[in-house]
Parts: structure tokens; C-alpha cells; sequence
């Protein structure tokens, strides 16, 4: 065998199973070419907690090149009147189960738990997604233009999840962001012990729970370990080859048998994989901040906490969002404490990452109405949330808990031409996303809906074109 | 100031709930939604006398009423919640807080209807969810039950919010029933099934003596049915327009007084809907065809059904979260005061109610709430709520939760 091949592949081996490197089902998303648009006299509210009245967004070769009043256009560029009209940056949902658990919920579309294991960390979501669920186009008209697509609550460890761009494709590879993180998709509480404790197999308790975790953890630590010694003696080894220093009889060092389950967890320790935690009660998610601790990780946000209210200075000292409802409570116990100002006081202290996300094919569709019932409530409860500062709930913040900071969830100069012209102030029942665009292309445009579905599916279908 | 006596007994527990007060009320200078004007009524009082509404006009009389400056703010009727389990469980999952639904196990091929079961007996006033939900004005709701054996769900009515032990609203009582795709289990494997088993049921209630060995109803289940075949109303969930149009041919045949819920196709057949007279309790955020019964859902589906002349009232989510989907409604073409008739009038119409409350008129229950902004608004939050007269406490174990952490943390 040719030493050098087996170097290349091997070495190509250790990266897959130690470091992310290059992804073996990798995005082929290219956003389109688009022309130089120019939105006019817009209210602007950027993401970043700034409003500007009378404002113009700039967009070319598919990034914001400018914010603010009075921009000058390219020649070519399409101006857009928007007197009138607000224009935020695109919508991104940190919790959706679109194309894993598409409609019509059919049992053939429910691929979203894969129940069997209470550690399926080997699992990837994206390998469930159906790109021709029809809520993505329901979910584009209400301006969502990024998607974090995550396994199911059943385990405890559910498998990784991915971050789509909300564009119609053939092939969820064509959807995938790209460079985005992967995430972890972790569950506490009633889920899993439900699911597996039915079964009369661990874990049946919350103690079962946290057990499982940590065993979990306990194994990828020595997984890494394995591959750490692997790539110190194949280091030895090559250095030898170069140096000819090495024995006659010297072979070179066998690899450990890749463990996909353990890849994505030594992913986690690394720092390469964001985890989110489905987490509803405040003492679950301080038992899952003391877990990271134990095993030296982070955690990137907590999702559904509808007790996060009773935790958020220690959520915001340690940096972690919080994946929250308006106003969703009470369809269990861990969801009993659920109050409508929980947004508004995990957004209170500095440095504070509050997100609302939908979990919901329907909900995700106005995510700007939640995120306004959200800021009244605090409104009401004496806090003050300016409509700019309540923008980045579904804006800014979920940008930063999926790693995408530098990239979209703002409008300012670079970033992403994700944006979102609405008919009004957003944070309304009556306010509809007008224009939509991914990456300064024109993704949606109410005035002129598309002839046809996107969805396949949905083509052909009465009711999906027809006129009553 | 006579206000200052208000707000004493709106910090009173005693205040919600009891229902010794005579006293009077008189709401000055608000923007009436009465539900029939073609306008709302700006600078318009309402007084209240026990349990009613008594007056309706501007610069009423303050004698002997505690007077409440509305501010010119919306004033709306109490608005009902949709057709809920509310007060009927507590946690879904857990079998000894859930009397929503009723089932015996018995097997799909020996089933058992029982239109006697009345799942109102199992309402509980003093759930967390009743405060829960009258303090963002909704003060009624229609208790919808459901069945693990059989399409027939068994009775239902409206109650009061109000945390009275005595909350049913007379002649309001309806059976439920289901149809379509989503009971092919409970209909011998087919939707079709469905019309088989409602003949046989609809013979063993007419003709007691035609029902054999196995029979679909005990003798308290004929006498149930026969009473909703005669004159009461019957609650069909049902998606598909084709189901909808055979719904239409049943109740004309049987001589029924049917009432469409979900109706997700409904627009598909809105002039048949239309010319049969059946209204449609609808969720108007249905838009994904979430089955192969709901392929046509659409956004503007309660736009649509209105312009066709179909009565409709909305229905779906949590029962205080009602004027979310109304507003959304609107946002897709219908008018506002239709959206908001949804969710007020026409609901109190279809369950028999339309006399009594609904509206703000002269002598229809004294329900009413008074918001800070437009009702239909996700921002806008209910700043007063009256039930039968009584001014409701506006606390929670959700607003006791808020207070105790607004507190405690900075």
C-alpha cells in the first residue's frame, strides 16, 4: 500500500472523527445572483438594538453594503419605495421540526425522533428533512428566512440538528448554510423518561435522566482520549518516515474504529457542536449548567424553558439564550409555571440572550406576532422594550446562539442580504412580510405570489391554486 | 370619588366570584363595540344593574352607580374562548386531571355511542385556567368533549368564566360529533362507515324496538339522541369539502340542525354551506394541509366563507389567545367587525345564546371588558373585565408567579 495515500486517507479519517473538517454531506446552497437593491425611507430596526426612521438598507452582490439615510444606488440598482414600511433583518427560528416532521403528518413524514436509543447522537437530522414540507413557503410569507432543524424531544441525546436557509431546493444540502455549526439537540425532563421509563428501560426518572447524560459524556471523553493517543503516535509516526529514522519492522498506528455516536458528542467537548437543551424547568436547566461545567462544555441556549424567568441572571451570566414561547403553558407539568412576561424578564439583565422560537409549523409563520405579545407583557410588567430592542429576539440573538453572529441577524455592512420589508410595524396582528430576501435575492414578494407552489407536493393539488 | 370604590372591590378577593352585589356600574366615555351599530360608539356610557346591562347611551346618569372613566378605550362584550376543554383538564397526560373525553375501551367492532354522557358535570370552575383565562376578557366558552370509542363525542355546552359552581348557560347544550379521515378507526375502517353507524344510531333512538343484540345506544342514549334529532344542534368536526357536502345532505335528510367545526375546506363549498344555513366554527390560522383532509386550507378561508354569506365564529389554540387568530383573519381580507362579531356575537348565536349575551345591549349580560388598545391587537391587553356585573380580580397563579419574580431578581 502506498504510504502516502494511507497517510492522506487516514488523516482524512482522524479529521472526520476528532474535528469537524469537511462535511461529508456538505451544503450546495449558492444564493442566486440578484441585483443592487436600494430600500428608500424605510423605519429600519437593524438587530443590533438601533432604530432609524427615514433609513435606506443597501443591498449588493447578495450582502447589506449599507444602512442609514439618504444612500445613493448603483445605477442598476432596483429602488424600493418603502415610505412607509419597516424593514428588519430575516427571521430566524432557533426551533422548527419543518421537512422532519412535515405536513400532512402522515406516519410516513414523522421522522423526527428516533425513539430506540435514549443517546442517539448519531443521528442527524437533516437526513429526515423532506425539502418539499410545504410549511417552509408558509413560513418564507411570514419573512422567516433561516431555520434551525433539530431531532425530537424523545431522547435524551436526540442528534445533531442543522440551519437551513429558507429557500425552495430539491435536496436539503441545497438548503443547508452555509459554514453554520451543527447543534446537539439534548432533552431534559418528562420526554425522555416518559418515553423510555413506558418501556421499563432507563431512563424512567429525572435522575435516570442526568445518568444518562453523563455516561454519555463519560464515553466521549474516552472516545477523544482514544483518538488523542491515536494522533500523537501517527505524529511519532510520520515524523519518523520523514526523518528515515524509523525501524524497518515500525508500523504505522491503527486508527480507532470510528463511533458516529461518540464523534458528535467529542464535537460538543471541542466546542464544534452549539448545544441546545429542550429544558422546561428552572432546576433542570441549573442541573444542565453544572453538567457542561462537569464535562467542559458550553451550552448555546435552553429551548421551551418556560421557568428560564426564575434563572435569568444566572442565563446571562453564563451566556446562555434561552428559546422561549409568548405564551405557551400548562400541556404538562413542566410547563405549569409558564407566564407571559417570561421573554421580558430573561431579556431584562445585561448581556441577557432571549429568543422566541415556534417549535410549530404554525406558529413560525409570525413569529413577529409572538415576539409583540412578548414585548407588551413586559411593556405592561414596567420594562422597558422599545420595538428595536424586541426585534432581536428573532433577529440578532437566535443569530448568536446558532454561532451565525458575523453573518446574518443584523442589518450592517457584510452581513447577509437577509431581510424582511413588512407593511407596518412588525410587531402587529395586521402586519404582513411584503418582501422577503435571502441573500439579496427576492425570495418572496406578496404582490406577486408565485403562479405555482414551491412544494411539489403541493402541486397539482386542489385547493393549492384554485380560485374560489 | 366614586372610582375609589371600585377599586377597592376590584382588590377585594371577595369580589369576583360572589354574586350578592346589587350595585350598579356605569362605564363613562367608552368606545362601545356593540356588535350590531355599523360603528362603534365613541363617548357612549353603558350602566350596569346586577347581572345585565341596563343602559346603553351617552351621558347616562351616575346615580347611585360606581362610575368607571373609560378613557374613550374599547369596550367590548366578554369574548368566548372557542370550543375548549378549559376547566375540563388539568394536564393532558395525567388520566385523574382529564375528563375531556370519554371512553370504555370498547372494541371498534362492538361499539358503544353514548350520547347521555354529559362531559359539563365534569367542569371545574375553580381551575387555574378559569382565572387564567377571564383575566384577558374572555368570560365564556364552549366545553367540547370528545370520545376514545366511538365519532360520537357525547354533550357539551357554554359556561360562564365567572368561577361560579353554576356556570352552564342554559340552552346552550349541543352533541358532538366526527367525521372524516381522522375517525376511520371509530367508522369500520372508512369515512363512510361514519353515515352507517349515524343511520343505525338515528333507527335505535326513532325505534327503540328495532335495536338488536348490538345495539349502539342504552336506553338513556335513545332518549339523549332523539332529543338532539328533534330540535337540538349537532357539532360535526369535519375538514374535507367532500365530507362537508355529505354533512349537508345528512342533516337535510336526518332534519338536523348542523354546525360545521374545523372545516378546513369549508371555503371549497361555501355557497352550499351558504343555502343549508350551517355555520362554521373555524380556526382561522389553518392554512397548512396539516392531513390529506385539510390538502385546501387557506389563510383566507373565513374571508371567503363570509363573503359567501356562511355565519362563522373561531375557534382554535388557548381560549384566552382567541383574538389572535381573529386579527389574523382580518389581516387576510375579512372586515374587522366581523372578526370581532366572531368571537362575540355569532358564537353566542350559534350555541342559542344570541338573546342573552354577545352583544352590548339593553339587557344582555352585563360580560364586557375594556381593553388599552384595538381587541383584536397582540399588543393590546384587557384593562377591566365585568362577568354577569361583577368586576373580575385581575390575578392569576400566572400573575402571582410574574409579581413574585419581577421582584426578586435586580
Amino acid at each position: 500500500m502506498c504510504i502516502r495515500k494511507w497517510l492522506l486517507s487516514s488523516a482524512c479519517c482522524a479529521a472526520t472523527a476528532t474535528a469537524l473538517g469537511a462535511d461529508p454531506y456538505p451544503s450546495t446552497y449558492h444564493a442566486p445572483a440578484s441585483r443592487p437593491t436600494l430600500i428608500r425611507n424605510a423605519t429600519v430596526l437593524t438587530g443590533t438594538g438601533t432604530r432609524l426612521d427615514h433609513a435606506d438598507v443597501l443591498l449588493v452582490d447578495g450582502l447589506v453594503k449599507a444602512v442609514g439615510p439618504g444612500l445613493s444606488a448603483p445605477g442598476n440598482a432596483w429602488i424600493i419605495d418603502a415610505a412607509g414600511r419597516w424593514v428588519t433583518p430575516g427571521i430566524i427560528d432557533v426551533h422548527s421540526h419543518m421537512g422532519v416532521a412535515a405536513a400532512p403528518n402522515t406516519s410516513s413524514l414523522d421522522d423526527l425522533n428516533e425513539a430506540t436509543d435514549p443517546v442517539s447522537a448519531q443521528v442527524w437530522a437533516e437526513h429526515s428533512i423532506w425539502p418539499q414540507d410545504p410549511a417552509f413557503a408558509t413560513a418564507l410569507a411570514g419573512g422567516v428566512t433561516t431555520l434551525q432543524i433539530l431531532p425530537g424531544s424523545a431522547n435524551l441525546i436526540g442528534g445533531r440538528s442543522v440551519v437551513v436557509k429558507n429557500v425552495p431546493a430539491v435536496t436539503y444540502q441545497a438548503m443547508k448554510f452555509p459554514g453554520a455549526p451543527y447543534g446537539l439537540k439534548m432533552a431534559c425532563g418528562e420526554n425522555p423518561k416518559r418515553v423510555y421509563g413506558e418501556r421499563h428501560q432507563s431512563p424512567s426518572t429525572r435522575m435516570g435522566n442526568v445518568a444518562g447524560y453523563r455516561q454519555a459524556f463519560i464515553d466521549a471523553q474516552a472516545y477523544q482520549l482514544e483518538w488523542d493517543k491515536y494522533q500523537r503516535e501517527l505524529a511519532s509516526y510520520v515524523a519518523m518516515s520523514a526523518a528515515r529514522t524509523k525501524g524497518k519492522d515500525a508500523q504505522p498506528p491503527t486508527p480507532p474504529h470510528r463511533n458516529l455516536k461518540l464523534e458528535t458528542l467529542v464535537g460538543v467537548l471541542k466546542g464544534e457542536i452549539l448545544v441546545h437543551v429542550h429544558c422546561y424547568r428552572a432546576d433542570e436547566m441549573a442541573t444542565m449548567l453544572d453538567l457542561a461545567d462537569e464535562f467542559g462544555f458550553k451550552i448555546a441556549a435552553f429551548h421551551h424553558g418556560v421557568e428560564a424567568y426564575k434563572i435569568a441572571d444566572a442565563l446571562a451570566d453564563k451566556g446562555v439564550c434561552a428559546a422561549l414561547w409568548a405564551d405557551w403553558w400548562g400541556f404538562k407539568l413542566e410547563a405549569y409555571d409558564g407566564i407571559q412576561e417570561n421573554v421580558a424578564l430573561v431579556d431584562r439583565p445585561a448581556n441577557s440572550c432571549a429568543m422566541l422560537h415556534s417549535d410549530s409549523a404554525d406558529t413560525v409563520q409570525r413569529l413577529n406576532q409572538e415576539a409583540a405579545k412578548a414585548m407588551a407583557r413586559g411593556v405592561r410588567a414596567g420594562l422597558d422594550i422599545p420595538p428595536e430592542r424586541a426585534i432581536r429576539w428573532i433577529t440578532s440573538n437566535p443569530a448568536r446562539s446558532l454561532g451565525l453572529s458575523s453573518r446574518t441577524g443584523s442589518l450592517e455592512p457584510g452581513k447577509m442580504g437577509d431581510v424582511v420589508v413588512w407593511s407596518r410595524m412588525p410587531f402587529s396582528v395586521y402586519a404582513l412580510a411584503d418582501l422577503v430576501f435571502i441573500d439579496g435575492a427576492l425570495r418572496f414578494d406578496r404582490e406577486h405570489p408565485p403562479a405555482e407552489p414551491a412544494s411539489d407536493f403541493m402541486l397539482g393539488q386542489p385547493g393549492a391554486t384554485e380560485q374560489p | 370619588m366614586r372610582a375609589a370604590g371600585l377599586i377597592a372591590c376590584l382588590a377585594a378577593a371577595s369580589c369576583a366570584g360572589a354574586s350578592t352585589r346589587a350595585a350598579d356600574f356605569l362605564i363613562r366615555n367608552a368606545t362601545v363595540h356593540t356588535i350590531t351599530s355599523a360603528a362603534p360608539l365613541e363617548h357612549t356610557d353603558v350602566r350596569i344593574h346586577g347581572k345585565v346591562i341596563v343602559a346603553v347611551g351617552k351621558d347616562l346618569a351616575a346615580a347611585g352607580a360606581t362610575v368607571l372613566e373609560a378613557g374613550n378605550r374599547p369596550l367590548t362584550p366578554g369574548l368566548w374562548g372557542g370550543l375548549s376543554t378549559l376547566g375540563l383538564i388539568d394536564l393532558p397526560g395525567e388520566a385523574d386531571t382529564a375528563d375531556a373525553s370519554q371512553g370504555a375501551g370498547a372494541p371498534p367492532w362492538h361499539q358503544q355511542w353514548r350520547p347521555e354522557f354529559d362531559v359539563t358535570l365534569a367542569y371545574n370552575p375553580r381551575a387555574t385556567v378559569v382565572p387564567i383565562t377571564r383575566i384577558e376578557g374572555v368570560t365564556w366558552a364552549v366545553l367540547e368533549p370528545a370520545s376514545d370509542d366511538s365519532i360520537l363525542g357525547g354533550q357539551g355546552a357554554a359556561v360562564t368564566l365567572s368561577g361560579d359552581y353554576d356556570a352552564v348557560l342554559a340552552g346552550s347544550r349541543s352533541l358532538f360529533l366526527q367525521l372524516g379521515g381522522g375517525s376511520n378507526k371509530l367508522s369500520n375502517g372508512s369515512r363512510a362507515g361514519g353515515y352507517m353507524l349515524l343511520d343505525q344510531a338515528v333507527r335505535e333512538a326513532r325505534a327503540p324496538a328495532a335495536a338488536g343484540e348490538m345495539a349502539l345506544l342504552h336506553p338513556a342514549g335513545r332518549e339523549a339522541l332523539l332529543r338532539y334529532l328533534d330540535h337540538g344542534r349537532i357539532v360535526f368536526d369535519v375538514q374535507r369539502a367532500a365530507d362537508i357536502l355529505q354533512l349537508i345532505a345528512f342533516a337535510q335528510r336526518m332534519g338536523i340542525k348542523a354546525v360545521v367545526s374545523g372545516g378546513s375546506e369549508a371555503w371549497v363549498v361555501a355557497k352550499q354551506l351558504s343555502r343549508a344555513n350551517i355555520p362554521v366554527i373555524l380556526d382561522p390560522l389553518q392554512n397548512l394541509p396539516s392531513g390529506f383532509d385539510q390538502l385546501a386550507s387557506r389563510l383566507d378561508n373565513a374571508a371567503l366563507l363570509h363573503r359567501a354569506g356562511v355565519t362563522i365564529a373561531f375557534s382554535g389554540g388557548y381560549a384566552r389567545g382567541i383574538r389572535q387568530p381573529a386579527g389574523n383573519a382580518v389581516a387576510a381580507g375579512l372586515p374587522w367587525e366581523v372578526a370581532l362579531a366572531s368571537i362575540t356575537r355569532t358564537p353566542a348565536e350559534i350555541f342559542g345564546l344570541g338573546s342573552i349575551r354577545g352583544r352590548i345591549a339593553v339587557g344582555q349580560a352585563a360580560d364586557l371588558v375594556l381593553w388599552d388598545g384595538d381587541p383584536l391587537e397582540v399588543t393590546t391587553i384587557a384593562e377591566r373585565v365585568w362577568i354577569a356585573g361583577e368586576p373580575v380580580t385581575m390575578r392569576s397563579r400566572q400573575t402571582l408567579l410574574r409579581d413574585r419574580y419581577l421582584s426578586r431578581s435586580h
